[in-house]
């Protein structure tokens, strides 16, 4: 198991947000999750990253068979965890290209790799970037600075693609983006699947997984995975939406 | 760099205690007794062999600081100094230097480590001098630099060109009529306190003369990093831009600098006359002191241009990092008309260090212009304050000033403070001033962490964000290095 995740509670202020919930993830799968808002799937996702601030009460996760719980947030993304955020952060003053570099760097080197050699990491972004339709300009304006929503997701993909991760956690992603944007990420996402690597996409759209098409769809209530099923189930969601979960796990 | 890791390592087996560099005073023959008195004074000016006019001027000087105090408005405390304990002459280098880098301070080798400063430079940054008294930086330099041809060709490039470039006693020696037609005309003999003082005892410093017309071929700054002098405690620097010249003049260096004297009152005086432009630029990294505070340089500096023609400009940056206490206020008398003054300042304060630093944009000729961006960062159990003067004179129509004053606190124990002042004696004057203080966004930490960088990578490159519109201004080798030396001094500020 890439990602096991096993009866996990949190709290944020005190207040219960996660109650429970498990979530077990291969090597080379695609998992998304659905659920109303305010659900936890946010929260979910900020956990699995470290973020401070959320208070793990119970339960554990294990990555690659590995507690993270005590890992900070580098430490975890060192290993392969990403998360492409709801809500990208904007760093003024900070160029995109070389958040990129000194993002890749710090994690080649918490790996003990050498640095990129210039020509080469150009390289890589160029190649990686042209492929988002990600335009040289807005890989020397600061990081999201100004961005549109859709190119904020799209810079969340590009720092994907670059980073390589083992496990990419997509926040909405597809939220915000135009129907020709939508599918210049998905297939983004779609060219980096591959056997070592999972992901989890969050989503309240349908829509998206005719794109990425998932192996499990989780629906989740209230701080727990109420439900698991194939592809189908999302369609069977956006039919009938999340009523019938949320009184069931009341 | 291996060869710079060997040398590190090397250093760090060396036991810490065993270190003296930089803080003992052996015994010399060509010194004078601690404490100030006119007898000391005339030794100064004796040992430099001044003309009369300069010893008078010192000793009025000294009759006139006998008479005032320290001041007391600045947001910064330390103990009381006994200006009867300190040395104010002695022969430049009369501290023990270290014979290799082996016997320097491993901080402080770290430190160039992380600059990237070469091996052989480092040698020179650190003042070694070999066993064998082999002068430091001709070896060191010309392994780096090839340096005896590229000083020559320095000079002789500048010589071409008209330029004075030369420590001010040799000017003293050497142009003693430009010497004496512009010193003092800035920061007069009764100024300030410190400023007094070191009229009465100042040792050295810089003299540049740019004549009319004339554009400097090369940063100065690129010069005088390799030719970096011990200039002692109380520097005095005079600078002059004849009309329609121009020059860029850098001062001081990113690699650490200790110092056995606590206390540093300098003097810098900027002239431009029409049409001139001068550009300074400071990276100040003094010793902070330890972790506790203790022992760091005090920085009491006076610092002032004087636009003086129409069309004149004057120009300061300056990236503060270092020294416990600093107390710097780089101005510009914009009074030509159509003149403009521009500062844009970085200051860092982190550990115990006390900042209190700004500018003042004194507008008297018409439709002068000024502009200030100053982004303070205060971490650890600092405290930082921006002071900012702006006024304009009854006649200085059309007077317009920008400033842009932006604090950051790292954590929770550090203070940033904004004091400006305006003064508009004219109707016509505009003056805009925009101001924030934040604490760096927890989010942003998370969202660089989350890709890979250490709190500490983190905090620097939020930070180096946050100073961008600032580094830009300096010169580009300098940029570089000076982006560095912010992270370094960062060190320590979060977690
Ligand atoms: N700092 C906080 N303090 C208190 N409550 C919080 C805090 N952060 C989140 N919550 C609450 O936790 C719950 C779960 O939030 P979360 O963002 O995980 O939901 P979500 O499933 O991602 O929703 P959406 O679909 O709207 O993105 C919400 O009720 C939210 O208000
Ligand atoms: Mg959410």
């Amino acid at each position: 198991m890439l990602l096991e995740i096993k009866n996990l509670h949190v709290e944020i202020d005190g207040k219960k947000i996660l109650n429970g919930l498990d979530l077990a993830i291969e090597q080379g799968k695609v998992h998304a999750i659905m659920g109303p808002n305010g659900s936890g799937k946010s929260t979910l996702a900020y956990v699995l990253a470290g973020k401070e601030d959320y208070a793990v009460t119970e339960g554990d996760i294990l990555f690659n068979g590995e507690s993270v719980l005590d890992l900070d947030p580098d430490e975890r993304a060192a290993r392969g965890l990403f998360l492409a955020f709801q809500y990208p952060i904007e760093i003024p003053g900070v160029a995109t290209m070389t958040f990129l570099r000194t993002a890749l760097n710090a994690q080649r080197k918490a790996r003990g790799e050498g640095e990129l050699s210039t020509p080469d990491f150009l390289k890589r972004v160029r190649e990686a970037a042209g492929k988002l339709e990600i335009n040289q300009d807005m890989l020397r304006r600061a990081v999201n600075v100004g961005f549109s929503g859709g190119e904020k997701k799209r810079n969340e993909i590009l720092q994907m693609a670059m980073l390589e991760p083992r496990l990419a956690v997509l926040d909405e992603t597809d939220s915000g983006l135009d129907i020709d944007a939508l599918k210049i990420v998905s297939e983004g996402v779609n060219r980096l699947r591959s056997p070592e690597r999972a992901f989890i996409v969050i989503t309240h759209y349908q829509r998206l997984l005719d794109y990425i098409v998932p192996d499990v769809v989780h629906v989740l209530s209230r701080g727990r995975i109420v439900k698991t099923g194939g592809k189908e189930l999302a369609l069977e969601l956006e039919a009938s939406g999340y009523a019938q979960y949320q009184s069931e796990a009341a | 760099m291996p060869a710079v890791q060997e040398t590190v390592e090397q250093v760090r087996r060396i036991d810490v205690d065993q270190y003296k560099y930089g803080f003992e005073t052996p015994i010399e023959s060509e010194k004078a007794p601690k404490g100030l008195s006119e007898d000391i004074v005339r030794f100064i000016s004796e040992k430099k062999n001044e003309p009369q006019w300069m010893l008078d001027w010192r000793l009025d000087a000294y009759r006139r600081w006998l008479t005032m105090r320290e001041p007391a408005w600045a947001r910064v405390s330390y103990p009381k100094i006994d200006f009867q304990n300190i040395y104010y002459y002695a022969a430049p280098k009369k501290f023990k230097a270290p014979k290799s880098l082996d016997e320097v301070d491993p901080e402080i080798l770290r430190t160039y480590e992380k600059l990237g400063i070469p091996l052989r430079e480092q040698e020179i940054l650190a003042g070694v001098v070999r066993e064998d008294g082999s002068t430091p930086s001709k070896v060191a330099v010309d392994a780096v630099f090839d340096s005896v041809s590229v000083a020559t060709t320095f000079k002789e490039e500048l010589k071409k060109a008209g330029v004075i470039f030369m420590p001010i006693s040799e000017a003293l020696r050497e142009h003693p009529e430009l010497v004496r037609r512009y010193i003092g005309t800035v920061v007069p003999v009764t100024d300030n306190f410190y400023a007094t003082l070191n009229s009465a005892v100042f040792s050295d410093g810089s003299f540049v003369y740019v004549p009319a017309g004339v554009r400097c071929p090369m940063e100065l700054s690129t010069y005088f990093r390799i030719n970096e002098k011990n200039t002692g405690q109380f520097e005095r620097t005079l600078i002059i831009a004849d009309k329609g010249s121009y020059v860029s003049y850098l001062e001081g260096c990113t690699a650490p600098q200790r110092d056995e004297n606590q206390l540093h009152a300098a003097v810098v005086e900027l002239i431009t006359l029409d049409d001139a432009e001068i550009k300074y630029s400071t990276v100040q990294n003094w010793y902070p002191g330890d972790s506790e505070g203790r022992g760091g340089v005090y920085n009491f500096v006076t610092k002032r241009g004087d636009c003086r023609g129409r069309n004149a400009k004057i120009s300061w940056t300056q990236v503060e990092t270092g020294s416990a206490i600093t107390w710097k206020y780089p101005s510009c008398i914009l009074r030509g008309d159509n003149s403009r003054g521009e500062f844009y300042s970085i200051a860092i304060s982190n550990g115990h260090q006390q900042v209190d630093s700004g500018t003042k944009m004194i507008h008297l000729g018409k439709n002068t212009t000024s502009r200030i961006i100053s982004k303070g960062i205060a971490a650890g159990k600092s405290q930082n304050t921006y002071r900012g003067l702006v006024s304009a004179h009854r006649k200085a129509t059309g007077a317009r000033n920008f400033t842009n004053c932006d604090s950051l606190l790292v954590g929770d124990k550090c203070g940033a403070h904004t004091v400006p002042y305006i003064e508009a004696r004219n109707s016509s004057a505009v003056f805009e001033h925009e101001a924030t203080t934040s604490k760096i966004s927890a989010d942003m930490l998370f969202y660089c962490r989350q890709r890979g960088l250490s709190a500490e990578e983190a905090t620097a490159l939020v930070v180096n964000g946050f100073v961008k519109d600032v580094l830009q201004q300096l010169p580009m080798e300098f940029a570089v290095e000076a982006q560095k030396l912010i992270s370094i001094s960062l060190e320590g500020s979060v977690g």
